[in-house]
């Protein structure tokens, strides 16, 4: 909060909406958060939809600013995952040993299932209904990797191959450890305001052009169809609104929990074809020089993996459309598109950003 | 199967039937009568039309829709199994569930694989349901 209050030239004062879904796994709610920070709300929002929920919060931010509901929302992120119960999220669960379970879980809860598992199902019906290879898969890691190396805060920043990602340890089929993102602690805080308010503060805006979200499931055995995510609808709505298409956009921050989680979004949100995933992501598609350079920050795949990063992709995109992104910086970046992720490809959030006004 | 600390359901009262008969090696699904649905799992209603949905006796066959082999996870006790199957089934009736695919080598289970459904009865009231390879079934 202190940093974007200070990057915006905003007044602690000057807070009337406070959104926020806590830690690493929703710990923290907006109330608690609220209290310990003292924000004197007149709008206050706790939706939770898992890593994509920041995305939602621009949605509902901009519906509330434009409808009076409040002026300035602040928006927080705050976790110690990797503190709390080391690297574990991803192949421990949530679960302890004999257990009783009771409400959707119970009928997965038997069977052993882990985070990872829930991707690889999808991961493994893409290949089979597309002929999508490990290859391609990795394609997207080496991209997001060579833009960790440019950034002195990601986690992991020597460079790989996809050899290497082949070679990795494989966590659940078809997925090895590096198509796995990174385990860590982190936090972050976003701003919004009105047009004209953002006008006369220290940064040059960032515009919210559309933004939409939607859900297709919650718990990964009520996914109705594995190589297809709300991602399609969320999609259809933020590029509608901004009246904008895939091919305007000129860097995407999508959230890389899982190499396949990206070429999913790719897919779902229009920037190829289904099942032309795999083939779009070679040559180098998604690095920066190519067509559409994908996490400019090193993403969660090799900088950062607090649990729900979603809020990372909305700034990563604005110090990309304020030029502020040095080394990573995509020339002449004037629309990016933040797709968050939530859940087990449950709900997809998508948020079209420029530095023009509309 | 070894069922030794394995997390368990709890049943509900919409849920009680199902778990009844999958220690039975029985497998259930609801179907709605208004409107034709079949629906997993287990609900108070209909999800197309939101009427009074109807138990429905499955014939335990089905084919993997899609699998991974899970090589780590930490909790206990499947860390004692690594690797095993987790997969989606899907029923000969349409719906899906998930399981874990037994009695194969998991190298062997692929996306297409005919297999068929047991129970592992825990106590009264409550079995899990397994699946093992089966037999190919006419669509």
């Amino acid at each position: 909060m202190q940093r974007a209050l200070a990057d915006s030239g905003v007044r602690k004062s000057d807070i009337d909406g406070y959104m926020c879904a806590g830690g690493g796994m929703g710990r923290e709610t907006a109330v608690d958060m609220a209290e310990y920070l003292q924000i004197q709300h007149r709008f206050i929002d706790g939706t939770m939809t898992g890593g994509s929920t920041f995305e939602f919060y621009v949605q509902h931010a901009a519906a509330a600013i434009k409808d009076g509901l409040c002026d300035t929302i602040l928006v927080t992120y705050g976790s110690d995952l990797l503190s709390l119960q080391g690297r574990m999220l991803g192949t421990r669960g949530f679960l302890v040993e004999g257990q009783r379970v009771g409400g959707p879980m119970q009928y997965e809860a038997p069977y052993g299932n882990v985070l990872v598992g829930a991707y690889a199902m999808a991961a493994q019906r893409h290949m089979y209904e597309y002929g999508t290879t490990s290859e391609q898969l990795a394609e997207i890691a080496v991209a997001v990797r060579g833009h960790a190396k440019l950034n002195p805060n990601a986690l992991y920043r020597e460079p790989i191959t996809v050899e290497d990602v082949l070679a990795s340890r494989m966590i659940a089929d078809p997925l090895h450890k590096l198509d796995c993102c990174v385990i860590s602690d982190g936090g972050g805080a976003l701003i919004m305001t009105t047009a004209e308010r953002a006008r006369d503060l220290a940064k040059a805006p960032v515009y919210v052009l559309g933004a939409g979200g939607s859900q297709t499931h919650w718990n990964i055995g009520q996914m109705p169809d594995f190589t297809r995510t709300s991602a399609e609808l969320a999609g259809r709505e933020a590029f509608g609104r901004a009246g904008v298409t895939p091919a305007d956009i000129d860097t995407i921050q999508f959230y890389d929990s899982f190499t396949i989680t990206v070429l999913l979004l790719l897919e779902d949100l229009g920037f190829c074809a289904k099942g032309e995933g795999g083939p779009f992501v070679e040559g180098g598609t998604l690095q920066l020089g190519g067509r559409l350079p994908l996490n400019t920050d090193g993403g969660g795949l090799s900088s950062c993996h607090p649990g729900m990063r979603g809020i990372f992709l909305l700034i990563e995109a604005a110090r990309q459309l304020r030029g502020e992104a040095n080394e990573a910086q995509v020339a002449d970046a004037k629309l990016a598109l933040a797709c968050g992720s939530g859940g087990w490809l449950s709900c997809m959030g998508a948020v079209v950003l420029g530095n023009e006004a509309p | 199967m070894n069922m030794n600390g394995r997390p368990l359901p709890q049943p509900d009262n919409v849920s009680a039937p199902f778990w009844a008969a999958a220690a039975e090696g029985k497998v259930l699904f609801q179907e709605c009568p208004e409107c034709g649905h079949r629906q997993f799992y287990p609900r108070a209603m209909c999800t197309d039309c939101a009427a009074e949905t109807e138990w429905r006796e499955a014939s335990g066959r089905g084919t993997v829709h899609t699998f991974t082999v899970i090589r780590q996870n930490w909790a206990e006790p499947f860390r004692g199994e690594l690797p095993y199957v987790v997969a989606m089934v899907e029923l000969e009736e349409g719906v899906k569930m998930m399981s874990n695919i037994s009695d194969c080598a998991a190298d062997d289970v692929h996306i297409g694989m005919p297999v068929e459904a047991y129970g592992e009865r825990v106590e009264d009231g409550l079995g899990v349901l397994f699946w093992r390879p089966g037999k190919a079934h006419r669509g």
